[in-house]
């Protein structure tokens, strides 16, 4: 034995360090995002190629190549995870700017909401159910277009997993995202407002994060199609569940 | 700044608190989200700084849900055994809803004349 610790030693405490610290998993989350947007930069903007998506994936090789769990990765990325409640409150300031808008297309708005919001429900119950899906996971799925906080409490009260909700309903989002622009395209639906508030029903928050990376009218509408299908799926799914 | 910040915080505390009390379905962030609206309508305006701190959170507001994201590695055995179901799900339902929504707040618009002249179809 000698006086100093050999490197592998150090190496280890080291990684212990960087375990117990948030630094290591916040600068990580922030890396595999910049690596996300970088990429979809590259990709020329395309919307196929997701920095969400990407960063997940990402991050998901790194746990698992370094063993860590996720309880660990959440201690440091819970300070980005925290920003969601602010950038929330946050499209106050968009709906502001455009509230005479807003307003005058509150009739469009509610009834696009209402179709949109069962179709989300019953359709993906819908196909889960006929290809064989177990009735747990039915309805773990059932409120995946609204957004995290509401669908997890709504999950769980139909006796759903909540953390599998989380998944399913950031998984939505990111569909969503992806295919909202060649969609929409395709049907020949040029307005932001009714753009931005589809992809707000169907895919909640980063659907309303595309919208707002395309057009400031189709985030604002994004954001309130948000708010509004939180509210009106947590009333629908309890009301739909006895089929499931 | 401070004071965006702050104002930002007093509105999503407030959200919070209310949701609790009254265990209305909400999230408290969208709650508090009605509460700033109604501070601006009350300013007339949006201030300088809160402008800002909009245009920084808003323009990377997908950077947010990546922690939430990573979650997905707790389901692989699920995903890995439903995956046909869930992935079936997930796509034709959000693709049928984006389409509906989107032609149904279309049409009703049309249909009332609030189509604006501006963005031809």
């Amino acid at each position: 034995m000698n006086g100093m610790p050999d490197a592998t030693d150090n190496l280890d405490l080291l990684w212990v360090y960087l375990q117990q610290e948030p630094l290591l998993w916040l600068t990580a989350t922030l890396g595999a995002y910049a690596i996300g947007h970088s990429l979809h930069r590259a990709a020329g903007g395309s919307p196929l190629v997701n920095s969400v998506a990407v960063a997940i994936a990402v991050l998901v090789a790194l746990l698992v190549v370094t063993g860590t769990s996720y309880a660990t990765y959440f201690d440091g990325a819970q300070f980005v995870h925290f920003l969601l409640g602010p950038a929330t409150v946050l499209l106050a300031v968009p709906l502001y700017r455009n509230f005479n808008r807003v307003r005058r297309l509150l009739v469009p708005m509610l009834a696009a909401l209402f179709v949109g919001s069962i179709t989300a429900v019953v359709s993906a119950v819908a196909v889960a159910a006929a290809l064989g899906a177990s009735p747990e996971t039915l309805r773990s799925l059932a409120p995946k277009s609204a957004t995290t906080p509401i669908a997890m409490g709504i999950a769980e009260g139909i006796g759903g997993l909540a953390s599998l909700t989380a998944t399913l309903v950031i998984i939505t989002g990111i569909i969503g995202a992806m295919i909202v622009t060649p969609l929409l395209n395709l049907l020949r639906v040029t307005d932001w407002a009714a753009r931005g508030f589809a992809v707000g029903v169907a895919s909640h928050g980063i659907g309303a994060a595309r919208a707002f990376q395309v057009n400031q009218i189709a985030g604002t509408f994004a954001g309130i199609a948000m708010a509004l299908n939180a509210l009106l799926t947590a009333i629908l799914v309890p009301l739909l569940v006895g089929w499931i | 700044m401070v004071h965006a910040i702050l104002a930002l915080l007093v509105c999503q505390l407030l959200g919070e608190v209310i949701v609790r009390a009254t265990g209305i379905p909400i999230p408290g962030p969208v709650l508090g989200t009605f509460f700033m609206l109604g501070a601006l309508a009350a300013l007339r305006e949006v201030p300088e700084a809160l402008n800002a701190v909009a245009g920084v959170l808003l323009s990377h507001l997908s950077l947010l849900f990546v922690p939430a994201g990573v979650g997905v590695m707790l389901h692989v055995a699920r995903i890995r055994t439903e995956w046909l179901p869930l992935l079936a799900a997930l796509f034709v339902s959000t693709a049928l809803t984006i389409a509906v929504t989107a032609l149904v707040f279309f049409w009703v618009m049309r249909r009332m004349g609030l189509h604006e002249p501006e963005q031809r179809s």
